[in-house]
């Protein structure tokens, strides 16, 4: 995983990129108070593929969607995070 | 058990050594106990002998997945303090601070407790603000903290760079004296000596696969070497604690990362402190081998690979060779990686779970070795009485629903951020 291929930049060291969060914790601006705490607070924490959110801090500034392997740092893909996403 | 003794080390030794017993057996699995700790590091150990040391239970076993202490114990940078801000977290390093004092002579078993003081430096003036607020809070709750002058600084670490022109200048620091290290292995093979002397059976390579849970409350574990009947078990598995709590169907306030450590080659002594920075994140000592130890901050993306990124470490080394330039000289030995619970507030979780008779101890970011003792202390209490003791009702998994959480860093429900 020392590579990411950024969709704008192509191949960039790891080190531009900050890790944000798992997609599936992003909480719905119409969620409920018990939704909401349990997406803030609560992570499957997978041992394998997952989706997160990356963004490519040092680079070109762009959030990211990484599908990830936690344990072989695999990346299988990066997407741009698409308007309303 | 054989007493480790001057007087029995010296008879053995007209003896050719030949006394000598196995520190703890290696039991096959029996078919139920009174409780059961799943993961055989520091922690999960140092619960299983308060559980029969304290509490009185006769049938105790420790499930570990791989060997004792070949997790998270053996892969720390072997700090032991207590001196943090919020008043929960200080009481319960504190009690673990306390008990670390005298865990030698309770184990019977050399743990190299060694007080050499551990300090923060400040490099500025808000930092010697940040750090006299400590170590009011400290002093507050009655915990040993000093402030130190730049002389008294350069007094205690020679070696540190204290010119005009130094990277980071040294305006400060605040040291708490009882801090120091250990000896982390020993720390587990102490605690499973002690604990096998009391009838607990430690069974390595034993890898827990489920549970058995009827109408909401535990009935058994299931393992790689056999199914294991139980009314009452206590989870210490950091870096697994998802995957364990996966097991028994629930999720956690916890992400997995990693933290890097590195030692250079052994050298004579030349650093009789722990050093850490209020403003950059890289902390020295050196151990009793001579090797420099090196820990800095953690990798920030979830992972279990214990394998991690170079650039980190040549932050540590960077900020380490800018304190002390003398530093610069010493070819690094080896680095490894150790899988870290993050925490959504930087503190520990001991206490109950949803499911009945499950408890926890686990979230220690990347604390959790200097709370070794009591921690083990605190899940035995909990899981022996069904509730948390005093000290770790704070440590609640209610906690984040309720909006009490211990923010140490003040860092908000971001666990890469603590």
């Amino acid at each position: 995983m020392l590579l990411i291929t950024c969709p704008h930049c192509g191949d960039r060291a790891q080190a531009e990129f900050t890790y944000e969060r798992p997609v599936e914790t992003v909480i719905a601006l119409d969620a409920t108070v018990e939704v909401a705490v349990e997406t803030l607070y609560n992570r499957a924490n997978p041992r394998g593929w997952s989706w997160e959110l990356w963004r490519h801090t040092h680079g070109c500034g762009a959030w990211l969607r990484l599908h990830r392997h936690t344990a072989t740092h695999e990346v299988a893909a990066v997407a741009l995070l698409e308007a309303g996403a | 058990m054989k007493r480790y003794s001057a007087f029995n080390l010296f008879r053995e030794g007209l003896n050719g050594h030949k006394g000598w017993e196995p520190a703890w057996r290696s039991p096959q699995p029996a078919k139920s106990y009174e409780a059961v700790i799943i993961g055989g590091g520091g922690h999960g150990l140092a619960a299983a002998y308060y559980l029969a040391k304290r509490h009185g239970l006769k049938r105790i076993a420790v499930l570990e997945r791989g060997w004792i202490g070949g997790g998270n114990t053996g892969r720390n940078t072997t700090i032991v303090r207590s001196n943090y801000r919020q008043p929960q977290i200080q009481r319960l390093l504190e009690f673990s601070l306390k008990l670390w004092e005298g865990l030698s002579e309770e184990l019977n078993y050399n743990v190299m407790f060694s007080q050499r003081g551990a300090l923060f430096l400040g490099h500025s003036d808000s930092d010697m603000t940040r750090l006299a607020e400590r170590g009011d809070a400290l002093r507050c709750n009655g915990i040993d903290a000093e402030l130190m002058t730049p002389a008294q600084v350069a007094r205690l670490i020679p070696l540190l760079d204290m010119s005009d022109m130094a990277r980071f200048p040294v305006h400060g620091a605040l040291i708490q004296r009882r801090g120091g290290t250990a000896r982390h292995d020993a720390v587990a093979w102490g605690y499973a000596r002690a604990a096998d002397a009391l009838g607990v059976d430690i069974i390595q390579n034993c890898e827990v696969t489920g549970f058995d849970i009827q109408g909401g409350r535990i009935a058994g574990v299931r393992t790689s070497r056999g199914d294991i009947a139980t009314d009452r078990i206590g989870m210490s598995v950091a870096g697994a604690s998802g995957q364990v709590a996966a097991l028994a169907g629930f999720t956690l306030p916890i992400e997995s990362h990693l933290l890097q450590a590195f030692v250079s080659e052994p050298v004579k002594p030349m650093i009789d402190t722990v050093i850490m920075s209020q403003s950059i994140h890289c902390y020295i000592s050196q151990s009793d081998k001579g090797e420099v130890v090196l820990g800095g901050d953690p990798d920030l993306y979830p992972t279990y690979s214990q394998r991690g990124v170079p650039h980190r470490l040549e932050e540590v080394a960077g900020q380490a060779i800018s304190l002390i330039p003398a530093l610069s000289r010493l070819r690094m030995l080896r680095s490894w990686a150790g899988t870290t619970d993050m925490s959504f507030d930087g503190s520990p979780i001991i206490g109950t779970t949803p499911v009945e008779g499950l408890f926890i101890n686990g979230g220690w970011c990347y604390g959790g070795f200097k709370a070794t003792p009591g921690a083990g202390w605190l899940l035995a209490h909990t899981v022996a009485t069904g509730a948390p003791h005093e000290i770790n009702a704070p440590f609640g998994l209610d906690r984040f629903a309720a909006g009490a959480t211990v923010d140490e860093q003040g860092t908000g429900p971001m666990p890469q951020a603590h």
